[in-house]
């Protein structure tokens, strides 16, 4: 299992791995890391299987280092997924997505009556639930959850 | 709290709340005072609300004070296409205090982040309406004596009344006992029930409007509004089955009072508006009372 594993993504030298990711996420998170626009290399798989998961995906990206704040804007599409820095091929650190108790952006509010809706304002959000995804909006105070969040990039 | 918006309940505190309450009956011993002379209070209402309006510019007149302002969005630069933020923006350098009714959710907030001035939301949309749960609680305490310790019967739309839900917030500092009466498609949601469980406030919910309300120290009813139905007939059917008449009054408690926050369409028979019990025309006139406190208050000028 383990060198099927090694076949599917190939192994860096220098970067993050962003493992643990919803298959189903995966697409949002290369959105929400802005990896389209990055001009490193990146590899990815999905559809792996996970024992934890069912279908997992899967992100390297070379040369590439994350700020703290970067990863945790993941916690909206991928709370589970954690993070190996990797030095000379070697995971040098681990790092799991944190969710925090805001969040300005990353989502939209689900309620099409929120002022965020209609001006220019930038949604914040209280986490009211850190498990299955639940964000109290600071201005109308409507609730959007995991199936209703809508990503703002 | 001077200097500080009132946009939600949940920005005035349990001893925050009494205090309002008290300048409240201050103000209804002496309702004229011109403790506003030279102040300009803008009212901006982005929709029509006719009686918060009046409400609002009766208490800033006891007061002394002046009002600038419009009474839609069609006769303001909003028709023009402006934002919120400008228009914000522009009537804080014009006004000591804005009172804002809008129609989206939220912005009272935005307008408060914005504003060089405090910000008394006078209603956003369906979320939040503060002045109209004060005024609820100073009418609940004037004819109880009391505010803790209560049972307090909720009927009609218990799912989108925003009045409700702000009641059930704010008298969630006083130890009640709630009753909630609707039908099953208009019933309280799931959050505001956890808000209770959290509290350990005991609740109970029926479907239908039966004697139970012998119980009752305060029946607070609300309007079954027909757009929350998509079925004509089932409106017409709920519409009828949520109605307090008089002789439903007749083996209730002698303290028993009766708030609507108004306008009522039929939910309250003609016949009770002659019984002691009824209150809600008294309870409009203790939002004129309630408001001189917010905005005195919020000018820290008392």
């Amino acid at each position: 299992m383990k060198d099927e594993q090694k076949l599917q993504v190939s192994a860096i030298r220098n970067g993050t791995v962003i493992d643990h990711i919803p298959a189903k996420n995966l697409f949002k998170v290369i959105k929400i890391l802005g990896l389209v626009k990055m001009d490193k290399q990146v590899t990815f798989g999905t559809n792996l299987d996970s024992k934890k998961q069912g279908k997992k995906a899967i992100i390297k990206l070379s040369d590439k280092f994350f700020m703290d704040n970067e990863i945790n804007r993941l916690i909206l599409v991928a709370p589970e997924a954690s993070l190996n820095i990797i030095k000379e091929y070697h995971v040098v650190e681990k790092k799991q997505v944190e969710v925090p108790d805001k969040i300005t952006g990353i989502s939209k509010c689900v309620n099409p009556k929120c002022i965020t809706n209609h001006e220019n304002v930038i949604p914040k959000f209280k986490v009211i639930s850190k498990k299955d995804v639940a964000l109290k909006c600071l201005y109308c105070e409507k609730i959007t959850d995991e199936d209703n969040i809508d990503i703002i990039l | 709290m001077k200097n500080k918006s009132l946009v939600s309940i949940e920005d005035y505190g349990k001893n925050n709340i009494l205090k309002i309450l008290e300048l409240a009956e201050y103000f209804e011993k002496n309702p004229n005072q011109k403790i506003l002379d030279g102040k300009v209070i803008a009212s901006l209402f982005f929709e029509p609300s006719t009686r918060t309006r009046l409400s609002f510019e009766s208490a800033v007149n006891k007061l002394g004070g002046s009002i600038i302002g419009f009474t839609d969005a069609g006769s303001s630069s909003v028709s023009k296409g402006e934002s919120l933020k400008d228009t914000i923006k522009t009537v804080s350098n014009y006004s000591d205090l804005i009172v804002m009714r809008h129609p989206l959710e939220g912005s009272a907030k935005y307008a408060s982040e914005v504003s060089d001035v405090p910000i008394i939301n006078a209603g956003d949309g369906a979320n939040q309406h503060p002045t109209q749960t004060l005024l609820d609680l100073y009418s609940i305490k004037k004819t109880q004596g009391k505010l803790e310790d209560l049972n307090i019967f909720l009927v009609g739309d218990l799912k989108y009344g925003r009045t409700v839900h702000s009641l059930l917030m704010a008298m969630s500092n006083f130890n009640p006992v709630f009753n909630f009466i609707s039908h099953p498609k208009l019933r309280i949601p799931a959050e505001h029930k956890l808000f209770l469980d959290n509290l350990g406030i005991k609740y109970y919910e029926h479907t239908e409007f039966t004697d139970i309300i012998s119980k009752a120290d305060i029946i607070y009813m609300t309007r079954v509004q027909r757009e929350r139905f998509s079925d004509p007939m089932e409106y017409e059917k709920t519409k009828n089955a949520y109605v307090l008449n008089n002789a439903m009054l007749e083996n209730t408690k002698e303290n028993l009072r009766i708030l609507h926050p108004l306008p009522r369409v039929n939910e309250i028979s003609e016949d009770v508006d002659t019984n002691t019990k009824a209150y809600y025309f008294t309870q409009a006139l203790n939002g004129v009372f309630t408001r001189q406190a917010i905005i005195a208050s919020t000018l820290g000028l008392i």
